[in-house]
């Protein structure tokens, strides 16, 4: 079971504002533990306030803007200059409340714990 | 001599669309390999050669009127590990991504990110001053200013119009 995979992107989905700008998908590492998943993406030049972290019906999407380069003429560039954008879809079991992100010299780190009991589901007989 | 663990990007892991793109920046980077790597910084903007180099951060180099600013990609490192050398006009930058302990019983869904040693090498295109060379590391980006020699900069001579 793959808890958090994945979603493929459709432009129609989009907000009017992303489809515009071009993102860069960063890189991550994800790690499942016995309390939860712990999610790890590389974001150089993104900083706490340039994040922008939502989750919508177990959709998670993180967004990290970068903060303008240095003033001056440019000789050679291999950066790119566009945000990071990566959308995940969560299982159930994940406690959307109890999601944390730190960032830390580029890397975002979230810690998505699971819920103490994933509730049993009640099957009725018809 | 120690030996570095090197991982690759999950590659079946990753969507059709990436794995196409991850296909097709291979062999990009194979035809950067065998053509680019002649001499001379690397042309590819797109950060080539991690197919055979392992871990290729992206470098920019900025100049204003008194300064070179040379600004590496690297997130996630510690600042001891980040080595910074000048010889001869080329300055180095290397260093060691080093992975974090994976607990017991932890399960790996992803693992894109790049670890191990990194080195790159820029010729800059005019002398600077050893002493006065700064290093800073900050959001994952090492920015190191070099003054530029006295003899580089740009010279202005007033000429009095008569």
């Amino acid at each position: 079971m793959n808890a958090v995979e994945q979603k493929e992107e459709s432009p129609a989905s989009a907000q009017p504002v992303d489809t515009e700008r071009d993102f860069i998908t960063p890189e991550v590492n994800i790690v499942e533990t016995k309390e939860g998943y712990v999610l790890e993406a590389e974001m150089p030049g993104v900083t706490k306030d340039g994040l922008d972290i939502s989750l919508e019906d177990n959709v998670l999407t993180l967004v990290g803007r970068r903060t303008p380069g240095p003033v001056g003429t440019s000789l050679y560039r291999e950066s790119q200059t566009a945000d990071f954008r990566r959308v995940f879809e969560l299982d159930p079991s994940i406690e959307g409340e109890k999601i944390n992100a730190r960032i830390e010299q580029g890397i975002l780190t979230l810690t998505l714990p699971k819920a103490e009991k994933v509730k049993p589901r009640k099957i009725t007989v018809g | 001599m120690s030996i570095t663990k090197w991982q690759r990007p999950d590659f079946w892991g990753l969507s059709p669309v990436r794995r196409m793109a991850s296909f097709r920046d291979e062999v990009d980077n194979l035809l950067n390999l065998a053509f680019a790597r002649l001499g001379g910084p690397p042309t590819d903007p797109e950060r080539g050669s991690q197919f055979l180099e392992g871990w290729f951060p992206a470098v920019d180099v900025y100049e204003d009127k008194d300064n070179l600013l040379v600004r590496a990609e690297l997130p996630g490192m510690k600042k001891e590990d980040i080595e910074i050398s000048l010889h001869e006009g080329f300055l180095t930058l290397s260093g060691e991504r080093k992975g974090q302990e994976t607990q017991e019983g932890a399960e790996t869904y992803r693992s894109e990110r790049w670890l191990g040693r990194f080195n790159r090498t820029i010729s800059l295109p005019c002398s600077v001053v050893p002493d006065k060379i700064k290093a800073t590391y900050t959001d994952g980006i090492l920015a190191v200013s070099l003054p530029k020699a006295e003899e580089a900069k740009p010279k202005q001579i007033p000429i009095s119009v008569k």
